[in-house]
């Protein structure tokens, strides 16, 4: 396993740098077709979607901790909250939610 | 390094600053994902120094631990660094044109969102070492958050990770809901997409890995939307 481990790292870091570098090497004018570059601009927001839930109530001790972590982090991002505010009112909502359900 | 140079890499530092303390937290909770997958906190360390992409490293973790193929981490982070395509794309034209091919090797490896962020908002050209700067300082926050988070992560209580796995959550929140709020078609997009995620998830019949599972909702909705919506001029790529 451990060996296998630096493979997929390589493999992460490879493929992570070669995305960030083509564009800016090769490619010196702009992308011109509409649906690659919607497909783009999409990508990210569907990824980050797809990867939060529903996975954010299974990795976070309780289904109950997990939502509401949602519903907290969404309003305080809503309201114009830092990258920063929003991880760490998740992390305490989180703790909170799961002390009041075991007290 | 002329003088003036140094001037503006030791500016980048400065800037970066924030970013550092931000990155610290963040990649403390991925380095719990990190240990969760069954990375070493070398492993942890070397990943977040070679990628610096919070999404891309989660990914790759959720691959890692689903013993996925290597095509399928491949692809699995194309997918979920795509948007390093369009930054990269626009970072293009904010060097100058005469920039030497080494610089443009050099700032694409450290090009995350915060540091592209910062970027932006300076008036072209940006010289290279302003970048450099930013990732001088930003990075081994990244970097050194992770390993503790693998380290720590095997000593703190289990209340406390759990809190702590919260975070990479929250940061992804962070960066889906702003743009949601003055745009309805990525505020439908994020619904319908945690609606599919969460449906695929309770009804899986062939067993399809949650990193596989993130490759291909993606690609069918962010390719449907793209049909559906193409974004007016001016509007992607910023």
């Amino acid at each position: 396993m451990n060996k296998e481990v630096y493979i997929y790292l390589f493999v992460m870091a490879a493929v992570t740098y070669l995305i960030r570098v083509l564009p800016l090497t090769v490619i010196r004018g702009e992308i011109k077709n509409r649906r690659v570059r919607a497909f783009l601009y999409y990508v990210p927001y569907v990824t980050l979607a797809v990867m939060t839930f529903p996975a954010i109530m299974e990795s976070t001790g309780s289904q109950a901790a997990g939502l509401a972590a949602l519903a907290a982090g969404v309003a305080l991002a809503w309201f114009g909250g830092s990258l920063f505010q929003v991880a760490v009112l998740c992390c305490a909502v989180v703790f909170a939610v799961n002390f009041l359900l075991t007290m | 390094m002329r003088r003036s140079d140094a001037e503006v890499f030791a500016r980048g530092v400065r800037d970066a600053v924030p970013i550092m303390l931000g990155y610290f937290a963040v990649s403390f909770t991925l380095g719990i994902a990190a240990k969760n997958a069954g990375l070493t906190p070398f492993q942890a360390f070397v990943s977040s120094l070679t990628q610096a992409s919070s999404t891309g490293q989660f990914a790759g973790y959720m691959m890692i631990s689903s013993c996925a193929s290597y095509a399928a981490v491949a692809l699995m982070i194309f997918v979920a660094n795509a948007r390093y395509m369009l930054m990269s794309c626009a970072m293009s034209q904010k060097l100058a044109p005469g920039t030497p091919l080494r610089h443009r090797l050099a700032v694409a490896a450290y090009l995350t969102d915060e540091i592209f962020g910062l970027s932006v908002t300076k008036p072209s050209p940006v010289n290279p070492y302003y970048s450099y700067g930013m990732a001088a300082c930003a990075v081994p926050g990244w970097s050194v958050g992770t390993l503790l988070g693998v380290v720590a992560g095997n000593v703190l209580p289990g209340n406390v990770v759990d809190a702590l796995s919260a975070g990479i959550f929250g940061m992804f929140i962070a960066v889906i809901v702003p743009p949601a709020r003055g745009d309805r078609t990525i505020a439908l997009l994020i619904a319908v997409s945690m609606a599919a995620s969460f449906a695929f998830s309770r009804f899986n019949p062939l067993g399809i890995s949650s990193g596989t599972r993130t490759i291909i909702l993606t690609i069918a909705i962010a390719g449907a939307a793209a049909f559906l919506f193409p974004p007016k001029e001016g509007e992607a790529g910023e």
